[in-house]
């Protein structure tokens, strides 16, 4: 914030659609004197109130804890799944990324497994149905041994958590000409992979998933990259490596099928 | 009417083993015939939707975003505190409560706090056992942190995601549960009305927020761990759709609100940078184990920070509390930082900042030490704010946080209606006036796998709940006020937003109930809010429809709560005639500005009932019993 704000002008193209069934299509708006200070949805709100307040419906996005954790928020701009920025979610893109005179593309998730629900809000509940698959460690509540009975070397722990730093935003989904969420079944796969406590369902685990991936409609996954290109948590595809080893070991050796 | 916490007599240590001896039971086939509601799916609700399914009741969970993995409890980031003492530094089950009713300043339930620390170690494994991939030592131990308010570390931490890694394990529980098919999720539904049945909380109404239809549901008990009311002051730490409405909701039925005016200011977040800001975002409280605190010694320094040499620079914190430091809890680091600013001490373009200067701990440990610790803050701070922290201090200023009140509840964690449970943020049980860092997980996790389990099942065996379904007539009229209130928010057709009317309601909370409070300004903020409450039922303009996916309507709802609630907020700081951990009223200080307590007229917690709308709500009180801690002046010298 010791760099001066400006204050710039911009032309937003958006992706308006009533509902599921409707046909969609991109609107224009002008939009003047956006503070550079201002985060991409604040932009989007100073839009919203606008049309509001000039008796026209504002532009639905979904957006919750506007710090890049939550996953609720995402949308292509130019092209791009959470927009230009490296490493960050839709929220957390600044307008100081733009330049005046900017022309901004805002499109929903575009992808089978995620049909639109209105403007840019798109319905991601398949990955929930991935994660209700298999993506648990199968343990009650209770009756878990003392934490530090199994210890577990820090680099297996810092490994776990990168993959485990997924918010299951979708971006990955988006960006993929696949529409493949590989890489958010194998960082749910690889965390639990790598550690002990996941280990036991490990085989089953790396099966179901994948076949519930397969029944939501996504696409498999053919080295493309972009993932992980746009990943806002930037986590890497060698646990799609790591996924594709776990499964391959639970089809040969598993007694689960 | 005097209230009664029901914490069972006994020794402090004996009194939760004593009580789970004296539940009752729920016959394990028998729990299959019941079925429970529970609304919110953060830490609190989701871990006690999967325990109760695992238990084998029937649950039905509703949250308001897209996924039960969004819940806000995913943003904490600091960590989690249990009484392991693995680290060897003399922490136990007793420090650990002792420090959490300090640090609340003797504003909280013994009993409720020592059971709090005693299940704060299962917690730890729990949460290991489910995958959550803590920060280990070389040797394969779980690492520890010190954390604001304690002087040993007992904090077990996720690099800067905590929340996340444990909301993430709760999810997963959850997940578990409704593959199996013992919970039924409902997503993108928001809580509109509780509905009671003989007195007893026996379901819900919910408005589904892609239809706009409203649906509802009967249980046998209702559970909500619906969060904090901290958006009352719209600027704040809290995610967009964090609202007081399903608790207030609850309050009109006559669940008792405790303590409202216990509202944590945290002191270490991006200070705001324009009229647009949506949110502010907290910086990981565990920065002060490195960060220096300071402001420039002249009044209004406009020159850069580096420029500024150490003797022009007041490192008030550690010249003011040598003992604690920077690590003072979060009530006295807020009102220091207040202090400075108002003073004219502040930095950055509004004087309404203070630095946080990594610059010894970079030279002392290296960039890299410092950035395996905090990487992803800096990287945080670094993009919303243009600067880099490795190089120049950050700023920093408190913003409104975390909510100690809440509805009232009793040891059973049961509100003032039978049936109706709150947990976590929602209800008001354990902080007392003031939360300690990292503890806020500790409870929700606390209240959702290993309190309301038990407790809920005391309930069910010990109470008549007669067979009913959402045909009883008690959910038609639920049902029909829910949509005359919809109907009401869409016809006003007014000018005003409910962001626009939310912003001005956050600044008279912010200016008026922020963190020094008078009578003359809390008074002005209930006139204020008042006339502002006529302007919303005036003015307000929701355009779109309510038959499909509406945000502003939404917000229109919940502004509407919050236009109630803070005026009970302000009613309620009123009312406190002292100081008190966050609850800092100007006249009652010390001769140093430190909060006075008055322990003979205030040692208790205020519950509010409520009258109707626009009526004085009436106020109970909850005498506080300390018998195992002496009350003291805090002090963090």
């Amino acid at each position: 914030m010791t760099q001066d704000a400006k204050t710039i002008n911009i032309t937003l193209k958006v992706w308006r659609q009533k509902g599921p069934g409707v046909k969609g299509k991109l609107e224009t708006y002008q939009v003047n004197n956006i503070s550079t200070h201002m985060s991409f949805l604040e932009m989007l709100d100073v839009v919203n109130e606008d049309l509001a307040v000039n008796g026209k419906e504002p532009i639905e996005f979904d957006n919750d804890c506007r710090e890049g954790i939550c996953g609720m928020c995402g949308a292509v701009v130019n092209g791009a799944a959470h927009g230009p920025g490296k490493g960050m979610t839709l929220c957390q893109l600044h307008m100081r990324k733009f330049q005046n005179g900017d022309t901004i593309v805002v499109e929903p998730w575009r992808a089978r497994a995620f049909p639109i629900v209105k403007d840019l809000i798109v319905d991601r509940s398949a990955l929930d149905r991935i994660i209700q698959a298999g993506g648990y460690v199968s343990i009650n509540a209770g009756g878990a041994p003392d934490g530090n009975a199994v210890p577990i070397p820090q680099e297996i722990a810092e490994k776990a958590m990168d993959a485990a730093a997924c918010i299951g935003c979708g971006a990955c989904v988006a960006a993929c000409p696949n529409a493949s969420a590989m890489l958010f079944v194998s960082a749910k796969v690889s965390q639990l992979a790598l550690l002990p406590q996941g280990k036991p369902e490990a085989a089953k685990r790396a099966l179901t998933m994948l076949r519930q991936m397969d029944d939501c409609g996504f696409g498999n996954c053919s080295n493309e990259r972009e993932c992980e290109a746009v990943c806002p948590k930037e986590i890497s595809i060698t646990n799609i490596a790591r996924l594709n080893r776990e499964y391959l070991k639970a089809g040969f050796f598993s007694e689960f099928k | 009417m005097q209230l009664d916490g029901k914490v069972p007599g006994g020794p402090l240590e004996a009194k939760w083993d004593r009580h789970r001896f004296e539940l009752k039971l729920v016959n394990p086939a028998n729990k299959r015939k019941f079925n429970i509601i529970v609304v919110g799916t953060g830490l609190a609700g989701g871990s006690a939707s999967a325990t109760l399914a695992e238990l084998g009741y029937n649950v039905q969970t509703f949250c308001i975003q897209d996924s039960p993995r969004r819940a806000h409890s995913i943003a904490a980031q600091g960590g989690i505190n249990a009484s392991k003492n693995y680290p060897n530094d003399g922490d136990s089950i007793r420090r650990l409560f002792y420090d959490t009713v300090k640090g609340g300043d003797f504003r909280a339930r013994e009993g409720n706090i020592y059971r709090l620390a005693q299940v704060s170690e299962n917690i730890i494994d729990q949460c290991v056992a489910q995958g959550v991939p803590f920060a280990r030592e070389y040797g394969g131990q779980l690492a520890n942190r010190s954390f604001g308010g304690a002087q040993v570390s007992r904090t077990f931490y996720a690099r800067g995601q905590t929340g996340q890694q444990l909301l993430l394990g709760a999810y997963s529980s959850l997940s578990r549960q409704i593959a199996v098919g013992k919970v039924k999720m409902y997503t993108r539904r928001e809580m509109q009305e509780l509905v009671l049945v003989n007195g007893q909380a026996r379901g819900i109404v919910v408005r589904n927020l892609i239809n706009g239809e409203l649906e509802s549901y009967a249980a046998d008990a209702v559970v909500l761990a619906t969060g904090g009311y901290g958006n009352v002051f719209y600027l704040s730490t809290n995610a967009a759709s964090c609202n007081v409405g399903a608790a207030f909701k609850a309050y009109r039925k006559g669940a008792f609100f405790a303590n409202p005016c216990y509202t944590q200011i945290h002191p270490t977040c991006i200070p705001q940078s324009g009229h647009f800001q949506s949110k502010l975002t907290l910086m990981s409280e565990s920065l002060r184990n490195d960060g220096r605190v300071w402001v420039p010694k002249n009044k209004g320094d406009k020159r850069k920070p580096n420029e500024i040499p150490e003797s022009e620079r007041n490192y008030y914190l550690e010249i003011k509390y040598p003992s604690f430091g920077n690590l003072v809890p979060r009530d006295v680091a807020s009102r220091n930082a207040k202090e400075q600013c108002d003073a004219g001490y502040g930095v950055g373009e509004t004087g309404y900042a203070v630095y946080l200067d990594f610059a010894d701990a970079i030279r002392r440990d290296g960039k890299d030490v410092i950035q395996k610790k905090y990487g992803n803050l800096f990287d945080m701070y670094a993009n919303i704010s243009g600067d880099d922290p490795y190089q120049t201090p950050m700023m920093i200023y408190p913003a409104s946080h975390y909510a100690m009140g809440g509805l009232w509840v009793d040891y059973n964690l049961m509100s003032t209606i039978p049936g109706l449970f709150i947990l976590g943020e929602a209800n008001f049980s354990d902080h007392g006036a003031n939360r300690l860092g990292a503890s806020a997980l500790m409870q929700g996790l606390a209240d959702g796998y290993f309190i309301l389990p038990y407790t809920i099942g005391g309930y069910i065996a010990g109470t008549s709940l007669p067979r009913l379904n959402t045909d009883h007539a008690a959910f038609k009229e639920a049902a029909a006020d829910v949509k005359a209130n919809v109907e009401r928010l869409m016809s006003i057709k007014g000018n005003r937003t409910a962001d626009d009317l939310h912003r001005e309601l956050g600044e008279i909370m912010w200016n008026y109930c922020g963190m020094g409070r008078n009578e003359e300004g809390l008074s002005k903020a209930v006139t204020l809010i008042r006339n502002l409450r006529d302007e919303f039922w005036q003015n307000l303009l929701v355009p779109g429809s309510d038959q499909d996916y509406n945000l502003s309507l939404q917000k229109a709802g919940r502004v509407a709560d919050f236009l109630e609630f803070g005026e009970l907020l302000a009613v309620d700081a009123l009312a406190r005639k002292e100081s008190c951990g966050s609850h800092f009223n100007e006249a009652y200080q010390t001769e140093e500005g430190e909060a006075l307590r008055d322990d003979e007229n205030f040692c208790h917690v205020s519950a509010w009932e409520y009258k109707g709308f626009g009526n004085e709500p009436e106020f109970h009180k909850e005498p506080l019993v300390f018998e195992n801690v002496k009350l003291t002046q805090r002090s963090y010298k």
